[in-house]
Parts: C-alpha cells; structure tokens; sequence
C-alpha cells in the first residue's frame, strides 16, 4: 500500500523546506516529492501543523534479547523506538551470550524481522565474549550482518589489541566503537569522582577514566589513519580532546547521550538509583561542553544508551544497583526542551544529529535524509505538543527513567520506516 | 529550647544549628540517668526500636540497645543481609517486615551509602542512621561534639585535627558536617591518596604535614586505618604510615596544652594512635563511649517520645 503525506513541512540536514510539499511513498521507498500530488488510492498522513524529518537513527540501544528478556525484549525495544521516532537502532552486543558470532547476529537479525517494526543493526563483540582477550571472527561478523563492533560496558583497556582490532576492522570494513573507560581508574565507581561523591560518600569514578581511552585512542587512530566512534563521551575534557583531534584530521567520531546534555550529577543526592549510569552524570561545566560540542558538530549525534533494567534490579543500594537507564521514548522531548528550545540546535541540527550524522557514520546511504528515491523513513512530530513522562505511558518493558514526572515538549505523532506505518500516536 | 521537628535522623547535612544543640542539651539532662542505681526512665514504654544492621558492630549497636533500654523501650535486634547482591531479600523488604510487626523506629547500619535514606522513603518508620557507607554516621559526630563541649565549654572557634583516611571515613564527613555548624575550624590530614578530592567544599583545610594539623589544635581525633588500605594500594606500608600519621606523645605536644585526644573505635594502637596517648591523660576516647549511650537517648527520645 502506498502512503501520501500531505502538507508535509520537511526539515532535513541541510535545511528546512520553504513551504509544505507532498511525499509520496511507495514499495517502501520515498517516490516523489512535489508541492501537489494528485490523490490515487493511497493512505493519506496530514501533517499540516507537524513537522516532517527523517526517522531517527540511535546508535545506542540495549534491547536485552538474548539473555535479559525479562528487562526487555527485540519487541518491546522496538515498540519504543517507533514511539520515539527512531526507524534504525544499533543494538550492543552486552547481552547473554554476546553478540560475537554470526549466529547471535543472524537470530537477533531474525527476531527483529519478525517484530517488524524497526530496522535493527546488531553491533558485534570486539573481543570474544567481551573480555578484552581475542578478536572475535570480524569478517563473519560483517557477513552476517554487523556495521560496527564494540566490547559495550567494557572498555578495551589493552593498547595493542585495540591496534590490531582496529587495522583488523579496517580490513572487514568495520567501524569500531570504543565504550571509553579504563577500568583500574573507574574502579566500579558508582556517581561521577567530585565534591559530590565525597559529600555522598559514594565511590567515585573519575572523568580521566574515560579520557585517558580517548587520548589513546586518538593517537592509534591517527597513527593507523583508522576511524573509531568514540559512545556516550560526558566530560568536557573529552568534547576537547576530540575536537582538537577533528581539527588535525585524525578520522574519529563520537555521540553524546540527552542524560549527558540534561541532567547533572546532583540528582545522585537523591540516591535514585535511576540516576546511577555509566559513563556517570557529571558537573554542569561538562554538561555545559556537551551541549557546546553539539552546537558546533564535534559530537556528531545524539544516541540514547537506552538501558532498560528491572525493578527488582534498580530497587537496592545505590553502590549494588546497575547503571543504565531507558532513554528511546524520551529523547526527542529532551532534544527539543534543552537544545532546540534554548536556541542550542536549529531543526537542522537536529535532523543532522539524529539521522545524517548516524546514517553517514554507519555507510547507511540511503537513511538520514528525506529525498525521492531514499528510504522511507520518516518521523511526523509536533513541536508544540507538551507532555509528562510517565510510567504508563512508558512501552519500554523497563520503567527506569530519571525523568519520570518531567514536563517535556515536542512529541512524536508518527513513524513510517520501510513505506509502513509503524506508529501512530 | 527548640523544637525537634525532623521525623527521621539520616546525616548532620540536613539539621541545623539549632538542633544540634537541642540533641546535646537533652542529652546532657540524659547521662545522668546512666549513673543511677536504676538506670531507666519510662519515657519510651511501649514503643518498639529495632537494630537493623548489615555491618557487624558491637559498641554503636550495643550503645543504641542500652540507649532504648534506659529509655524503657523495648528493643529487637536484626542482622541484615551483607547486601541484596548476595540473594535474598533486599534490605528494604527486610525493613517491611519489621515495620509490619508494628516497630515505631528502625536504627540502620549499611556499608552502602544511602540505605539510610531509602528505608526512609520506603518504610513509615522513623529511621535513625547508625553508619551508611563511607557517608555519614550522625550520632558518632553528635557524640564527639557532646564530649568536646562538656570538656571546653564549647564548640564555637574550637580547633579540630581530624588525622587518618578521611576518604573512607563517616565519622570525618558527619564531624565536619557538625562541628562546621557549630562554628568550629576543621582541619583534616592524612596521606594524600585518602583524602578525597573536593573535601575543601564541606570548609576544612585539609593538610598533608601531621604537625601543621595539630599545631594549636584544641582536639585531634584519630580515625581507624584499615590494614587493607595496603592491598588497595593506597599506602606503599603501614609502617610508613605509622611514621608520618600516627599521633604520637611527641607529636602531640604540638597541639594546645591539654587538647582532647579522640576516637571513634575500636582503635589500632600503635598504627594511628600510640597506646601511651590512647590511655594519656588527655584522651576522652573512654567518655565518648559513655557519652554515646546520652547521646543515642537524646535521639531516640526527640525522635519518638514526645509524640505518645
């Protein structure tokens, strides 16, 4: 079945259309775009009042399956994504057992189908089994199906397998995305190392564990002209070190989550155990640089770290609890109300942050844009809808969000990925 | 005298001056009830105070069971789990359980900071803080300022060397938290990788030169060094931490003719405290013992008492 978006207002990468144009969608493809498309048969999307962008693009997801089903599964990981406008989302290998074969990658790839909802990217293990020991089977990997390949949750701490994964990388042409923690410095740290840790006494993980991995891995990646995607950077020291990088041309990338652009380390105070994540929520001064470094394009994209975890899980001591929170459903209202509504990011910017930049870093060529002949993947939002996050409202099977309670504004109304409508609010 | 106004006793952050001084001034009319032939009053009969602790402690549980008794309360003790990563229950479903037998206030000692806070949010009782973590233990540092006030006659412009591993330490944070309301001047010292970065924030100096702590000090409290500090590579030897930290008789007369020697206990003689200035005339670390006993009655008592 075709669908026809009338009065289509599309804000792309490079710029928001003048005036409202028709899309026609066919055989899930974007056939035409044109101020008036005669009707014949097709569903019709009135977006008048909306705005139209391409369908976000996370490169961050835990869906938990396999091994975790109770905290969430490919289905429900999918059914949250769609709510949040994000048509492709890159899942991490940290599940049970990780995604270091190609039958992992091959049976996650199968369930997601079968879900139907989302385009899922199965990002494979580094290392076998995750433990930082021995590259995993690389070029099966990209057969099966992988983009990129991170040891997710762990840091690859040892210099010189980081070199050969990454000429080994090259070779299977694999990006490969460092989680950024030295680990004899993080020392199961629960909140960020500061004042606020010695106030609370709570073991603090300090921000050099993350940069001392980027200043390595800056200095490998230009010494083997080898890309690397830096996750979830949170300290102003690091938006520095890769900015510096960038402006040498070293070829790296990185992405910054919205708990790191919108909250800060004082919310641990509380010991709300949904305020405990990893890399940790630091000072304003980094959340301040985080959301500079966006501004002005050295973090490349915005990606959730959406980590769902259990009640029974979250529910103990703040130091016993696992770090991580659901960010799918929330990131778009958090986009809008601390960066677009701050004068942070234009629209643009955000259609940049959240579709072009990621389609590009992950040789999606035919994502992250709206234009005749791309995927159709098209996220419909209204700017003006404000909204409360709350549990019920929540599809993710994980309810742990630090922003249950908060007013947030703009609000996803529909997705279409693939020519189908996946959502609709 | 003010009125107590907190439902629950978690960390001296939250209290003010002036209640402070209501705890210390009920307290002292308190400690001469410990000196009685029949030590109990009745002012908590027929409320139910239960130890809830995930820590083995014998002196602050012991202190906050006879403080109950004298009060005339009656008291249950309850060895929690070391933590729910270790299965079972979690702490806070222990707790409901015991407010389900009807218990008015639970007294908790964890070694996660914050379980405090939590049984607080999660439970109706009143909760009194016997020691979360690394981060606070609030009748400790009542007690020491109790002890220092009867001994000086006040706290206000009192100098305090607090000597040891601060970074691991709830006494140091509730003594600085405390006595810097009361108008003290803290100064902290100990080897460089245990004293935590930002301490300067909570108002103390801290210093690495034991003799710069203690010169003019009016009190020098030593905390416990654990021998396991060596393991984690904070020390290079205990020795060495004995030969630049320990107080010692010499390294005391820096401090003001007089000054109080403390310690919270139990106390590694010979590695932060020489045994001669453990048992020397100017420690009061035997009084702080019976001074906590009028202390934890104090607050069991504005806790609970005057609400029958």
């Amino acid at each position: 079945m075709s669908i026809l978006i009338i009065n289509a207002r599309v804000v792309n990468a490079s710029g928001e259309s003048a005036a409202a144009c028709d899309i026609r969608i066919d055989n899930g493809r974007i056939e035409r775009m044109a101020p008036q498309i005669s009707r014949n048969g097709e569903q019709i999307i009135d977006a008048v009042g909306k705005l139209v962008l391409p369908g976000f693009i996370d490169l961050h997801v835990h869906l938990r399956e396999p091994g975790r089903e109770d905290k969430e599964t490919i289905a429900t990981g999918s059914q949250a994504a769609v709510k949040g406008g994000f048509t492709s989302i890159f899942c991490m290998p940290n599940t049970t057992p990780a995604i270091d074969t190609a039958q992992v990658v091959q049976y996650i790839l199968d369930q997601a189908r079968k879900v139907g909802l989302v385009n899922v990217y199965p990002v494979g293990a580094i290392t076998k089994g995750r433990a930082g020991v021995e590259i995993t089977e690389m070029m099966d990997l990209r057969r099966a199906g992988c983009l990129g390949l991170s040891d997710d949750g762990r840091g690859l701490m040892n210099a010189g397998l980081m070199r050969r994964a990454l000429e080994y990388a090259r070779m299977s042409g694999l990006l490969i995305m460092q989680h950024c923690e030295d680990e004899t410095l993080s020392n199961k740290g629960a909140m960020n190392e500061s004042a606020v840790s010695t106030l609370l006494g709570l073991k603090g993980d300090p921000l050099v564990s993350e940069t001392v991995i980027i200043a390595r891995d800056i200095e490998l990646a230009r010494y083997l002209s080898a890309r690397v995607h830096f996750m979830h950077i949170s300290s102003a020291r690091s938006v520095e070190l890769i900015r510096r990088a960038k402006a040498e041309g070293v070829p790296v990338t990185c992405e910054a989550t919205p708990h790191h652009f919108a909250l800060t380390e004082d919310l641990v105070k509380t010991f709300n155990t949904a305020a405990k994540v990893n890399p940790p929520l630091r000072g304003w001064d980094d959340v301040a640089a985080i959301r500079a470094g966006l501004k002005d394009g050295t973090i490349d994209c915005i990606a959730t770290d959406h980590a769902p975890h259990t009640q029974e899980d979250k529910e103990v001591e703040f130091d016993a609890a696992p770090p991580g929170l659901i960010g799918l459903e929330t990131a778009f209202g958090l986009v809008v109300k601390e960066l677009v509504n701050p004068g942070i990011l234009t629209m643009a910017q955000v259609v940049e942050r959240m579709s072009g930049a990621p389609a590009r870093i992950m040789g999606l060529e035919s994502k992250g844009v709206i234009a005749a002949g791309k995927d159709a993947d098209i996220v419909i939002v209204d700017m003006n809808r404000e909204w409360t996050v709350s549990r019920e409202d929540t599809v993710s099977k994980s309810k742990n969000s630090p922003f249950l309670g908060q007013r947030l504004q703009g609000r996803v109304v529909a997705t279409i990925c693939g020519g189908r409508v996946v959502y609709e609010e | 005298m003010g009125d107590w106004t907190h439902k629950h006793l978690l960390d001296l952050q939250d209290v003010s001056r002036e209640d402070i001084e209501l705890v210390l001034d009920t307290a002292r009319s308190f400690r001469e009830v410990s000196e009685r032939e029949v030590k109990k009053v009745p002012a908590l009969r027929g409320r139910t105070v239960a130890m809830l602790f995930a820590e083995p402690s014998t002196r602050t549980r012991v202190s906050f069971e006879l403080a109950a008794k004298r009060l005339s309360a009656d008291t249950l003790s309850i060895q929690a789990a070391a933590s729910s990563l270790t299965k079972g229950e979690t702490i806070l479903d222990t707790a409901l359980n015991i407010q389900a037998m009807n218990v008015d206030l639970v007294v908790v000692r964890h070694q996660a900071s914050g379980v405090p806070q939590m049984l607080a949010a999660g439970t109706k009782m009143a909760v009194v803080n016997a020691g979360d973590g690394c981060r606070a233990h609030p009748t400790q540092a009542l007690l020491d300022m109790f002890t220092i006030r009867e001994k000086l006659g006040r706290l206000d412009n009192v100098k305090v060397a607090i000597i040891g591993d601060i970074l691991h330490s709830r006494v140091a944070r509730s003594n600085i938290a405390g006595l810097t309301k009361m108008g003290a001047k803290v100064t902290v010292c100990g080897p460089s990788t245990l004293l935590p970065i930002g301490i300067e924030e909570m108002g103390v100096e801290a210093v690495y030169d034991i003799n710069r702590a203690l010169k003019d000090a009016d009190v020098v409290m030593a905390l416990r060094m654990q021998k396991e500090r060596q393991q984690q590579s904070f020390l290079p030897s205990v020795a060495e931490y004995v030969r630049e930290f320990c107080v010692t008789a010499d390294r005391l007369k820096k401090a003001r003719p007089g000054a109080l020697v403390m310690h919270p206990g139990p106390t590694n003689r010979g590695i932060e405290i020489a045994a001669e200035v453990a048992d020397g005339p100017q420690s009061v670390i035997l009084e702080q013992v019976t001074n906590g006993i009028a202390i934890r009655m104090a607050v069991l008592y504005l806790l609970l008492g005057r609400k029958v």
